[in-house]
């Protein structure tokens, strides 16, 4: 039950394709056969905060749909002064590039973390960490920038009052589940660091013991963080 | 955990012929090559750049839109498929978190006419943008 690491469903004596859904999802049994309650859980939890982001981007389409003021151009609001030329939307294309290297990063934690190489497991976890605090830095000088030159919840210089407050809520919000992230990923490379995974140490809240699946699952919603980015990135920025 | 699994050995007998055929295919477990990995991150880095250039070459218009997209769904798949490892997760798991979010698409459809119809309203009422 607890050595679920058996991920390749083709190594699962089951059926597969469409008889395979049917099997699992038919009645009292669990649904999910090599997927741990964790891992389950963790999906359905980012399922979960997929509609939030989801919400917010459909609200923010709706408001710039229906405005008639032009839409700010974020081309050149995110623009930087790089050597007395503008370079457009810079900072957002070097967060982007920090986010997905942190991403990375994780893959290989969660590799690494599967071959029992505590050292290497912390080490790149906390490299991730490191990297979304430089996400979470690069935004807030983004965010003080974007405020100095005027930009409020209910306006700004360029167009569209509601740019402003799409703009604070979206990427709010996303820093906000960058932030949680970096805090757990700094607790879960605590506790693969002391080597709590291979004695199975019980946890101070919930006193179960983990496993190294744990750093899977941080993983899930560390490459969710990503994820959201890739679709702000998309949609609020390039558009 | 005891009744499934013995509710799963019914099924295994009903589809043994099946099994067989398919075991031993693959002996892969959680841990994939490294290399599968570093090959996906190079690739995330260069459709960021190319998405990044859409803007810096200032295309317009449905090209500029479509590539968007592309761009924007291609990095997507890859990081659920492979650095999530959904990708090897069976088709009940893939369905059940990747179905719910594409429905989206319906509340999306509303919400386009709902902005065109605020749009003409006040266009109506307050006349054309300023």
């Amino acid at each position: 039950m607890a050595e679920t690491t058996l991920t390749d469903s083709s190594q699962l004596d089951r059926p597969q394709g469409w008889r395979g859904i049917a099997a699992d999802w038919a009645s009292d049994q669990r649904a999910f056969k090599n997927v741990s309650w964790g891992k389950a859980m963790m999906w359905i939890f980012l399922l979960s905060d997929t509609f939030i982001f989801g919400c917010f981007l459909l609200s923010y389409m709706t408001a710039r749909m229906s405005t008639r003021v032009p839409w700010p151009n974020p081309s050149k609001v995110f623009a930087l002064h790089i050597g007395g030329s503008e370079v457009p939307l810079i900072l957002i294309a070097i967060m982007t590039f920090v986010l997905i290297s942190s991403s990375g990063t994780m893959a290989m934690a969660v590799n690494f973390g599967y071959r029992r190489d505590r050292r290497k497991t912390a080490i790149l976890m906390l490299l991730t960490a490191a990297l979304g605090a430089t996400f979470v830095g690069m935004q807030a000088f983004e965010w003080t920038k974007l405020i100095t030159e005027g930009v409020r919840p209910w306006g700004n210089p360029w167009g569209a009052a509601q740019f402003g407050s799409c703009f604070f809520m979206i990427t709010g919000f996303h820093g906000t589940h960058v932030t949680i992230g970096v805090i757990f990923l700094i607790i879960v490379a605590r506790k693969v660091w002391r080597g709590d995974y291979d004695i199975g140490r019980p946890g101070f809240f919930t006193s179960r013991r983990g496993h190294y699946e744990n750093v899977e699952i941080m993983g899930l919603y560390w490459h969710f963080v990503d994820l959201v980015w890739v679709f702000i990135f998309a949609f609020f920025y390039l558009w | 955990m005891a009744e499934a699994t013995a509710n799963g050995l019914g099924q295994q007998a009903l589809h043994s012929t099946h099994d067989a055929a398919t075991a031993g295919k693959s002996d892969t477990h959680q841990e994939h090559p490294i290399k599968l990995y570093l090959v996906v991150w190079v690739w995330l880095f260069i459709l960021s750049a190319c998405s990044y250039m859409v803007d810096y070459f200032g295309l317009h218009g449905y090209l500029r839109w479509s590539l968007i997209l592309i761009f924007m769904m291609l990095k997507a798949g890859l990081i659920v498929a492979v650095f999530m490892h959904m990708a090897w997760e069976r088709l009940a798991m893939m369905y059940a978190i990747i179905l719910p979010p594409i429905l989206v698409l319906v509340f999306v459809a509303m919400m386009v006419f709902e902005a065109d119809y605020t749009l003409l309203t006040r266009i109506a009422f307050f006349g054309p943008g300023p």
